[in-house]
């Protein structure tokens, strides 16, 4: 693992009118390296994968690519960076086919015209070597359902090469078979090199896949856990808040090995 | 830029998965795929899904116009002389074109309601130029198509990039191009045009050669025929799903017969109009751009879902500007062959139910009003029904106020359509 952070966060700060919805906030994900980002609803997960994402520019604070500081003011700076966002509200196009919306904003075209061939064999490609099955690639969005939706949003976040995949709530949609895919998805990326931020409120999956995991609470940091060492109890009391003290982390450290 | 980069490394991004796996499922045939990927009955089959599932296309309105003609024919047996059907086919550009640029306006799922006057606002500005001030008319034209779209643009402005709704910035547009074409007309209020001008031959010149309105037929039906054989093929080099020959072949053969129909039809009279081959011209291209360029592709992503389009990179702002110039610009394309049909720019010019009936042709042609879903060859299906109405309740002597609250009904119909469309979209799944 490189010491560089593929990408760092520093004293992030991002507010909605009267609603402080990110404060100091410190994040940072090595290449090869799946971090989880865990929070009660609310507590601004979505928020920040937005800020790096650039549909909301920070107000506060810096954002460090490979140790540089840089400005993400646009989804197109992001883009270019090698950023892949699968957004919780998935932000697909419902009126337009699997093809368009995987590769919309970056069409392949030959001489100036869309080239449908060569993006639907490679949509087709793609959706294969993925396990994702949907009726045709050729239909509106508008007519999957929410699982098949969720699937298209994580391949078309696949397209690309991104160094960086941001995945917000990928499986809150999803049944037992295609969780377990996404979830071996993520280790491939990790085994590939990518950075991975993963959120999810599934601590199982979480533990399955995540090398670190990323408290935001009220919008703050409240503390980074290795997985390997931290139980699942030490976590769920960093994300509710429950009072820090020797004791209750005694407690719930000897509760989380009792119930491995 | 990220093209470059798919474009690079087409194995990688696959390469991300457990393929054996993958292999495997998709040998066996998925008992959900669409019937539409196995040859003719599958295609059959497809179009009953869509009738059930509300996808009804240009259906209604083909179905309209067939009635419209049985209807008006049996009242009076000119309806359907090729006479009559050639006027019809040249009136209704004027409208046409305008409507044209509203269907790029409804896909945005937004409207603009300054068309009329913008449209009248151009020939006066093209009359003045070329009669006042005796410019070549080319450039009187060049004048007032730029003039349209600029002053599309700057209604685009105030809606993409001040955040005021279109529907009131296009309402101000209205009545302030309004006011500037009275403006330029002057004290006169009419500028008479040379009906051998320019402007004047754009709805009264005919290729009175037989051969150019069969030529023109058989060149649109080879060049369909070829472009789809060669894409079907294309297709199936690549591995992918293609359109079975017989439907290519039943597609030009539809074709072939409204093509050479038309052709007869206005050889029977005096030629090719112009007018017509202009339209056809403007259709074809629009909708070339629309359904297959990155452009055509974003105006439609805007429809759909504009946070989505944002998100994917999409320049928001400059693709709802360019719509609205776009709009401005077949306006004022519009107003140049109204103003020919008349020889003409006068008062009155862009006023009356000319705004009503380029949004309806829209409408009533399958465009939606709630964006996202339409093309450009839903102008000329549904200013053909507008016009034809009107031509065939003139040949009854049916005065003014009844052929409003006729073409009223047909626009309400169409808009019920619409929406139980929609409804009937959101139940079968697909919103
Ligand atoms: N676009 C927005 N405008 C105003 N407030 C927002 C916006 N997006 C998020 N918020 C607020 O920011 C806070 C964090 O929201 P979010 O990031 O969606 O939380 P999470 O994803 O962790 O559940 C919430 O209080 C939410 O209401
Ligand atoms: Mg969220």
């Amino acid at each position: 693992m490189s010491a560089t952070p593929v990408l760092a966060l520093r004293g992030v700060s991002k507010r909605f009118g009267a609603v402080q919805a990110l404060t100091d906030v410190e994040l940072e994900v090595h290449a090869g390296e799946v971090v989880a980002l865990v929070g009660d609803n609310g507590a601004g997960k979505s928020t920040l994968v937005k800020t790096i994402a650039g549909v909301h520019p920070i107000d506060e604070g810096a954002i460090e690519w490979e140790g540089k500081p840089v400005q993400i003011n646009k989804p197109n700076d992001a883009q270019n960076l090698g950023i892949a966002t699968v957004y919780q509200d998935l932000a697909l196009c419902d009126n337009i086919d699997v093809v368009g919306n995987l590769f919309l904003g970056r069409e392949i075209k030959r001489r100036g015209i869309l080239d449908e061939v060569e993006m639907e064999r490679r949509a087709r490609e793609l959706l294969t070597t993925l396990s994702i099955r949907i009726p045709s690639v050729r239909i509106p969005i508008a007519s999957l359902s929410g699982g098949q939706r969720q699937t298209v949003a994580i391949a078309r976040s696949m397209l690309g090469e991104p160094q960086l995949v941001i995945l917000d709530e990928p499986t809150a949609a999803l049944g037992v078979e295609q969780t377990a895919q996404v979830l071996d998805l993520i280790e491939r990326l990790r085994e590939r090199g990518h950075a991975v931020i993963l959120i999810s409120h599934n601590m199982a999956d979480v533990k399955a896949v995540a090398d670190k995991v990323a408290v935001l609470r009220l919008g703050r940091n409240n503390g980074v856990f290795e997985v390997k060492t931290t139980s699942q109890e030490e976590i769920i009391s960093a994300i509710t808040g429950a009072t820090e003290n020797a004791v209750t982390r005694r407690a719930a450290r000897t509760n989380g090995e009792v119930s491995k | 830029m990220s093209i470059d980069k798919t474009s690079e490394t087409p194995k990688d991004a696959p390469a991300v998965a457990n393929s054996e796996a993958a292999a495997a499922a998709v040998t066996a045939v998925d008992p959900r795929l669409l019937v539409r990927e196995q040859g003719l009955a599958g295609y059959v089959g497809e179009f009953k899904r869509k009738m059930r599932a509300g996808e009804l296309g240009s259906l209604p309105v083909i179905v309209g116009l067939i009635a419209i003609c049985v209807i008006f024919q049996s009242l009076n047996s000119a309806f359907l002389s090729a006479q009559n059907l050639s006027n019809i086919t040249i009136t209704m550009v004027g409208t046409g074109m305008i409507s044209v640029g509203i269907v790029f306006v409804l896909l945005l799922g937004e409207i603009d309601l300054s068309v009329g006057s913008v449209s009248g606002a151009a020939s006066a500005l093209a009359a003045v130029s070329a009669v006042n001030q005796g410019w070549p008319e080319w450039a009187a034209v060049l004048v007032a198509v730029a003039a349209g779209a600029v002053i599309g643009a700057a209604h685009g402005f105030f809606f993409a990039v001040l955040g005021a709704p279109a529907f009131a910035v296009t309402l101000a547009g209205l009545l302030f191009w309004l006011g500037f074409m009275l403006q330029v007309l002057g004290a006169n209020g009419t500028i008479n045009l040379n009906s051998d001008g320019l402007i004047g031959q754009l709805t009264t010149y005919f290729f009175s050669d037989v051969a150019a309105a069969y030529g023109l037929a058989a060149v649109v039906v080879a060049v369909f025929f070829a472009t789809s054989f060669l894409g079907s093929r294309r297709r199936e080099a690549a591995g992918i799903p293609s359109r079975p020959l017989s439907e290519t072949a039943l597609r030009t053969a539809l074709l072939a017969v409204v093509a050479f129909a038309a052709a007869y039809m206005y050889n029977q009279y005096k030629g090719l109009p112009l007018a017509t081959v202009i339209f056809l011209a403007f259709l074809v291209f629009t909708d070339f751009v629309l359904r297959r360029t990155a452009y055509g592709r974003k105006v439609f992503a805007l429809g759909g879902n504009v946070e989505a389009s944002r998100r994917a990179g999409i320049n928001v702002t400059a693709i709802r500007i360019s719509v609205f110039a776009i709009s401005g610009f077949f306006a004022a394309v519009g107003g140049l062959f109204l103003a020919s049909k008349i020889a003409s720019a006068n008062q009155s010019a862009g006023t009356g139910d000319l705004l009503m009936n380029a949004i309806a042709a829209a409408v009533i042609g399958g465009t939606s009003l709630f964006g996202g879903r339409g093309r450009t060859w839903n102008a000329l299906l549904g200013v053909m029904v507008i016009v034809s109405i009107q031509y065939g309740l003139q040949l009854e002597s049916i005065a003014e106020p009844v052929k409003y609250m006729i073409t009223a009904g047909v626009l309400l119909t169409t808009v019920v359509i619409d929406s139980i469309t929609r409804k009937t979209q959101k139940t079968a799944g697909r919103a």
